[in-house]
């Protein structure tokens, strides 16, 4: 047992009657058993395979506070934060480290949609939230998840019925807010009923200059012939570090986007599951890293064809800088059985320095004899003939650089389908790139 | 003014330039002839500062100032722009973008404002039909899937929007079809105002024709080893080099 480990099993030990008195009640179900899961487990080491380009142990080892009386931060963030991407109208909610702010305008309307706290659900949706939680994030396989588990003690549920669909994009703003340093848990469930449609925007933003350790995870379901558009995007700064777990089930004939930006950085790791269960669907996983100083983007997909006729596109693209280290492996799993299977992943990087890393691992793994897959990984340069034809041309060399930066990464910030935030994005990875976004004094998402 | 003084250079090690000596004064054109290998890009590459290339010994001055130790975006704000034999693709940067910045950075150096967005569009407009560029290219990104001729205009049309002093151009007339080539050569032409000075760099009489040349050298093996006037292209177009050649040995 490390130093890392033992301090959370201690916790628990200590701590396991406060927070589940603390804790929406929902959540307290699978609790013992995911902290028996990770006390077997143990964190992960660099030798795991899935985790060999993140130091968990050394992520996980500061003395960090929790919160687990639920003490609420009395700021008002609606007031202290307006953090709007112009253009866009959204259902605005706040989670302040990681609890669901008490004044969010908790939506649930005639059409049964349900949208905030567990804790505010009403009886069904807690219902359908416990017959849900934990199915697709196994405690019993990945340690952070098992944590998470064992420590969150409420949840974010997007909870859409049957043939509905957000008429506005849902946005959640994670507020980091603290005098000392802090862990937080914080725990989405997804929920798309049959031809349910939904558009969810999640952005990151830490407001001191302490440390921070944020743990996530995510479970969404799908449902036949649902459509989901999701975005998170990262604002953090130097000193925090998130470890993000997604599981998505995909049930027939949906199409699903995922999307993926980190714009601003200490340590971060974000694992994707996808199953795809049903036929004829399509998921899109997009992402978006831009790293300098020594911060660390690691990206871990799996997206597993578990029936025939389903598509998958992937592309991640990375700027590097100064000596930060990205990683990325992406795995396709093509289950047999899985046929017409089409499958594209691509990822491609750009290293502005010598001293900038980038592991690139992208995986192809089939066991069925009719699909069309392929996937592509680069790591290049800044390409010197271009700068030169752009100082001949008078474009100072800082400038020719973040105009080939800013040329590399748009190529994935084009994909990005909500409008707004596609437009709000070129001018934040503009701002990025200037070193203007550096400092996250409340947010810099706001003009 | 322009003034080389026994240049010599290197690229990867190798010795390309062996004292070059030139003076190109204000509003002269010097038509630049040779053959293949024998320095010419690599003497314009060296006046527009490209890192690859290595100055062992001599000068370039620009008037009065030591041109080899400005960095490559200063000697073009100081006026001097090279039409590349080979421009460079950039996907990803927009051809509007490119040249926004690339204005507004010299006129950033001249002390003026940015041009404000209608006036900048309008100057594209008013300079592309100068060299008859096709409204769709500028839509594009610099140079990508541009034809070879296509890529050619696009660097005049540059130079329209940079309105350089010194010019060099390096083969432009290479890749143009004949239609092209009097329409860039017109179009340089037009641009020409009375201080312009140029290094026009060809295999060709045709180019001569209509940008017509005070004074034409030979660049042979690292060396100007013949200069006359406008008569020495045509018989070169006739005879070939092997006469300067024989001349340059004995
Ligand atoms: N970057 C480079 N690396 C290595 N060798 C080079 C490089 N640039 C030029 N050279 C070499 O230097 C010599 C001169 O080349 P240069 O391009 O200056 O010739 P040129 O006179 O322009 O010929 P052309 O008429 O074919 O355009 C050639 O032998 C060429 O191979
Ligand atoms: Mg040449």
């Amino acid at each position: 047992m490390t130093h890392s480990e033992q301090q959370y099993i201690d916790l628990y030990n200590n701590y396991s009657e406060v927070i589940k008195a603390h804790s929406a009640a929902v959540l307290n179900g699978p609790r013992d058993a995911a902290f028996r899961h990770f006390a077997s487990m143990g964190l992960p080491t660099m030798k795991k395979e899935e985790y060999k380009y993140t130091d968990v142990q050394k992520a996980f080892s500061p003395d960090y506070g929790l919160n687990f009386k639920r003490i609420e931060i009395p700021t008002d963030p609606f007031e202290v934060f307006r953090c709007n991407v112009p253009n866009l109208s959204t259902l605005l909610y706040f989670v302040v480290n990681d609890l669901c702010y008490k004044d969010n305008p908790h939506l649930k309307d005639d059409n049964g949609i349900f949208l905030g706290s567990i804790k505010q659900a009403p009886e069904e949706v807690k219902q359908t939230f416990c017959g849900l939680y934990t199915r697709n994030a196994d405690t019993a396989t990945d340690a952070v998840t098992a944590l998470n588990t064992a420590l969150a003690q409420d949840a974010f549920m997007v909870y859409v019925p049957r043939n509905r669909q957000l008429n506005k994009t849902l946005q959640v703003i994670n507020l980091l807010h603290s005098k000392t340093d802090l862990m937080v848990n914080r725990r989405v469930m997804v929920v798309l009923e049959e031809g349910a449609d939904a558009t969810l925007l999640f952005c990151d933003h830490a407001m001191d200059s302490v440390r921070f350790l944020a743990t996530q995870v995510t479970e969404i379901y799908c449902s036949d012939n649902s459509r989901l558009d999701m975005y998170e995007l990262e604002e953090n700064h130097i000193l925090c570090t998130r470890f993000s777990n997604t599981y998505v089930s995909v049930g027939s004939d949906c199409t699903v986007s995922l999307n993926n930006i980190t714009l601003y950085n200490g340590t971060t790791r974000n694992t994707i599951r996808v199953r795809l269960e049903g036929e004829h669907s399509e998921v899109t996983l997009n992402g978006c890293v831009i790293a300098d100083k020594n911060q660390k983007v690691d990206n871990n997909t799996l997206i597993e064809h578990l029936v025939p006729h389903c598509t998958s596109n992937e592309l991640y693209r990375y700027v590097i800088d100064d000596s930060a280290v990205g990683a990325f492996a992406g795995r396709i799993l093509v289950h047999p059985g899985a046929q017409k299977t089409v499958s594209q992943e691509t990822n491609a990087n750009l290293c502005a320095t010598k001293e900038a890393r980038m592991y690139s691992q992208p995986m192809l793994e089939i066991y069925a004899d009719d699909v069309k897959c392929s996937h592509g990984s680069t790591v290049g340069v800044l390409d010197e003939n271009a700068l030169f034809y752009m100082q001949q041309r008078g474009i100072p060399s800082d400038e020719a650089r973040m105009l080939l930066k800013f040329a590399f990464i748009s190529q994935v910030c084009e994909k990005i389908k909500l409008e707004p935030l596609r437009e709000r994005l070129n001018y934040l990875v503009n701002k990025r790139f200037r070193g203007q976004l550096s400092k996250c004094t409340g947010c810099s998402l706001c003009k | 003014m322009l003034e080389i003084k026994n240049l010599h250079a290197s690229v990867g090690g190798k010795e390309i330039l062996k004292g070059v000596d030139l003076i190109i004064n204000d509003g002269e054109i010097h038509a630049l002839m040779g053959t293949n290998g024998a320095g010419k890009s690599t003497l314009s590459n060296i006046i527009v500062g490209h890192p690859a290339y290595e100055v062992t010994e001599g000068s370039i001055t620009f008037n009065g100032q030591d041109l080899l130790a400005m960095k490559p975006e200063e000697r073009a704000h100081a006026g001097i722009f090279l039409s590349f034999q080979q421009p460079i693709e950039i996907p990803g940067v927009s051809m509007t973008n490119f040249l926004r910045t690339a204005v507004n950075e010299r006129r950033k150096y001249l002390g003026l404002d940015p041009l404000k967005s209608t006036d900048f569009l309008k100057q594209m407009r008013e300079k592309r039909k100068l060299v008859e560029l096709d409204s769709k290219l500028v839509n594009r990104s610099v140079n990508e899937g541009f034809s070879g001729g296509e890529k050619k205009r696009n660097e005049i049309f540059q130079m329209a929007m940079l309105e350089p002093t010194f010019c060099i151009l390096d083969e432009t007339d290479s890749g143009l079809d004949v239609d092209a080539l009097r329409i860039v050569a017109e179009g340089f032409n037009k641009l020409k105002t009375e201080q312009t000075s140029a290094i026009i760099i060809t295999h060709y009489q045709r180019l001569l024709d209509y940008i017509r040349p005070d004074k034409v050298h030979v660049l042979l093996n690292g060396r100007i080893v013949k200069t006359g006037d406008a008569e020495l292209a045509k018989t070169i177009e006739d005879k070939g080099f092997d006469w300067i050649k024989d001349e340059a040995e004995n």
